[in-house]
């Protein structure tokens, strides 16, 4: 009695604890833990035609996702289309960032536009896209028409797909990139830039001793969560090209989709969404391991 | 060394009101020249036009002798040591001191010897090779002062570059800063709202309030002779204490906060203005009362605070409304509620214009002199 009391008393601490946790724990349990150990669980299963787990495979939907031709372009079409907009979109966005940090007159108008993609759903920009697209009537090939240069088929080339996507994605994402940047530059103390003035550091000088350092932590940030934004790329696949022409875009999480929902093979989605799983933790890891070192936290 | 001349200079932020105004002044080359005033008086602001980091809205700012208000600033040769420090989180006290230097492309080798020396100097030399966040306060501190200093530069702006260092660091710095300041030829423009720091370090001090010039001058003269009753109680410690005060003709006596009277001398009477007037007494020159003192020059008051500071006493008492402080040498047991006797001479009033608040009378010179006694063979 006098034992179950005594512990009783002392994991007060952790009984408190574990109350001012429990909203969150019961919130990610529910939208985040089992969803998570259901894909993990239905991935080493067969499954039938509503989901249920129904023959135990062990690792055999990986053995086969590794060795299907289908799995391998769609990774390999993930990693180049991430090689397309990642960069590009970081850099674009630091440019943008960089130009509307200055003092000038009527600023704000120019940072409200560059941000303004942020306002636009997915969808949204998808359907403008689509239209700009268009080999007929899109604005990209009587541009072409009038510059006297050959039209292109630009969603439904395979050649071209899948940049014509990596395009749209780059202007949907450059809004969120520059406001975080943005906000990051106007952290930076005002007076290091006097102070480097007075010295006579020149603009590009600055820029690579004073604003990049300082701004490092805000631009591994963005880069953390660009690269998984961009493994998980989804919405404009399904509207721009739904993963054709032939496969050239069908970046995982939509070949996921299309493995779960048309073909009804939940065992091998699930082992896709693990194996994505695992990229992405495997590429913050290194991430973190390789920038760490260049940031400069204050 | 290199001449800095303020004309009719004034700064607007809002383009309506001038937080400094009619600024004239001229900085002579290799002068050591303290800006002093309240905290939002505009001295850092002056400081930052000089330096131009902020636009001059009005009059000419010339530095050496040509006109500067557009230079940018590194096309003035000046350093700057700003009063939050501003050194660069994410470089070492070594990189942070030799940042200037790597701006002009000097080699590695010369940078680390200079700043070696430096941090020689303000005993930094431990620290090289930490980030600013490593250090303490005042530390940081002195990593600004190495910045402005290894850049050798003609000019050199601080603004209140020790108000972080303990007392006795600070008086350290003091003369550290005066003497790389003589030995280098440095024009220095030194804003500090420390009176101690102002009068100690100043070959001039100008004296600004809510963005006008109070007084300019050394600081002896402004310590005597101050030029208006904010200067009067703004320099010294405790501050001068003021009353208002009355001439009677027919007693030929000056009647402070009607309850002194004080016989004015013959030749003085001339001097002082017909109606009433500010009149103004240093605490040190409230004197003890000695066996020889005349009845009528003493008054006496009733002590409300004693602050007895090792080798010298302050009491405070009320004075028409106003709090009046003495300052004695010694250790005096005094307690609150007792009555003392003080003595007060009219030489050592100050005496202010009411309107105006200009000086009419300042005190006499009590400086004492060391004379060297002839020796016969
Ligand atoms: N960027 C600015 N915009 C508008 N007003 C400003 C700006 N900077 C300073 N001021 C105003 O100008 C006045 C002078 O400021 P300044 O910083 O020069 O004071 P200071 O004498 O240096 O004070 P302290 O001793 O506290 O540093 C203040 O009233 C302040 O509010
Ligand atoms: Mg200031």
């Amino acid at each position: 009695m006098t034992r179950i009391g005594r512990v009783w008393r002392k994991s007060v601490d952790g009984r408190t604890a574990a109350l001012y946790l429990l909203p969150s724990i019961i919130l990610f349990s529910v939208f985040v833990f089992y969803p998570m150990f259901r894909t993990i669980y239905l991935s080493f299963f067969l499954t039938d035609q509503t989901g249920n787990a129904a023959i135990m495979v062990g690792f055999e939907n990986f053995v086969y996702l590794l060795g299907s031709s289908e799995f391998q372009n769609s990774m390999k079409a993930t990693g180049l289309f991430v090689l397309y907009t990642v960069p590009i979109t970081i850099i674009l966005a630091l440019f943008f960032a960089l130009l509307a940090n200055e003092k000038l007159k009527g600023i704000g108008f120019f940072r409200t536009m560059y941000s303004s993609t942020m306002g636009i759903s997915v969808a949204a920009s998808s359907v403008i896209w689509l239209f700009m697209f268009n080999p007929s009537i899109g604005m990209f090939n009587r541009l072409l028409g009038v510059l006297n240069l050959p039209q292109i088929q630009w969603l439904l080339d395979p050649e071209w797909a899948l940049l014509s996507v990596s395009i749209s994605t780059i202007w949907m994402n450059i809004g969120f990139s520059f406001l975080i940047l943005l906000g990051g530059l106007q952290n930076i103390d005002e007076h290091l830039y006097e102070s480097s003035r007075i010295d006579g550091a020149g603009y590009f000088y600055r820029l690579r001793r004073i604003t990049l350092p300082m701004l490092s932590p805000t631009l591994f940030f963005i880069i953390t969560i660009s690269l998984i934004n961009a493994f998980q790329t989804f919405g404009q696949i399904d509207i721009l090209t739904k993963g054709g022409p032939s496969q050239s875009t069908n970046l995982i999480v939509y070949s996921i989709y299309r493995e779960a929902f048309i073909n009804y093979q939940f065992g091998t989605a699930s082992a896709q969404a693990v194996i994505l799983f695992l990229i992405i933790l495997i590429v913050t890891i290194l991430q973190f391991k390789l920038g760490e070192r260049k940031v400069h936290y204050q | 060394m290199k001449r800095v001349e303020l004309i009719d200079v004034s700064k607007s932020y809002d383009k309506q009101v001038d937080v400094i105004s009619n600024i004239n002044v001229t900085i002579e080359p290799g002068e050591f020249f303290v800006l002093v005033g309240p905290s939002g008086c505009g001295k850092s602001t002056m400081l930052r036009m000089i330096a131009g980091l902020e636009e001059i809205t009005g009059g000419t700012l010339k530095i050496g002798e040509k006109v500067a208000n557009n230079l940018s600033p590194d096309k003035r040769d000046l350093s700057m040591v700003f009063q939050n420090y501003a050194l660069y989180p994410h470089l070492s006290v070594q990189q942070n001191i030799t940042f200037g230097l790597d701006v002009k492309k000097m080699k590695k080798e010369e940078q680390r010897k200079k700043a070696n020396e430096v941090a020689e100097m303000l005993g930094l030399t431990e620290y090289l090779d930490r980030k600013p966040r490593e250090l303490s306060g005042g530390q940081r501190q002195r990593v600004a002062l190495a910045r402005a200093i290894v850049s050798e530069t003609p000019i050199c702006l601080m603004d209140e570059p020790l108000s972080n260092l303990d007392a006795k660091l600070r008086a350290h710095m003091r003369s550290e800063i005066r003497r790389i300041q003589r030995s280098l030829g440095i024009t220095m423009i030194y804003v500090t709202h420390d009176q101690v720091e102002a009068m100690t370090m100043g070959d001039r001090i100008m004296i600004l309030h809510e963005g006008k010039i109070q007084q300019i001058g050394k600081p002896i003269d402004i310590y005597n002779y101050p030029a208006n009753p904010f200067v009067a109680t703004f320099i010294g410690s405790p501050p001068m204490n003021l009353a208002k005060a009355e001439f009677n003709p027919s007693t030929s006596e000056l009647v402070i906060a009607d309850e002194l009277r004080l016989p004015v001398p013959i030749d003085e009477i001339g001097k002082l203005p017909r109606t009433s007037m500010t009149v103004g007494v240093r605490p040190e020159n409230l004197y003890p009362i000695t066996p020889e003192t005349k009845a009528e020059d003493v008054f006496h008051v009733e002590v409300t605070n004693v602050e007895i500071l090792g080798n010298e006493t302050v009491f405070s008492f009320k004075l028409g409304g106003e709090e009046w402080m003495a300052k004695w040498s010694g250790q005096w047991h005094i307690d609150i509620g007792d009555r003392m006797p003080v003595r007060m001479e009219f030489e050592s009033l100050s005496i202010f214009d009411e309107q105006s608040g200009e000086l009419i009378k300042g005190t006499i010179d009590y400086g004492k002199y060391v004379k060297q006694q002839k020796v016969s063979p």
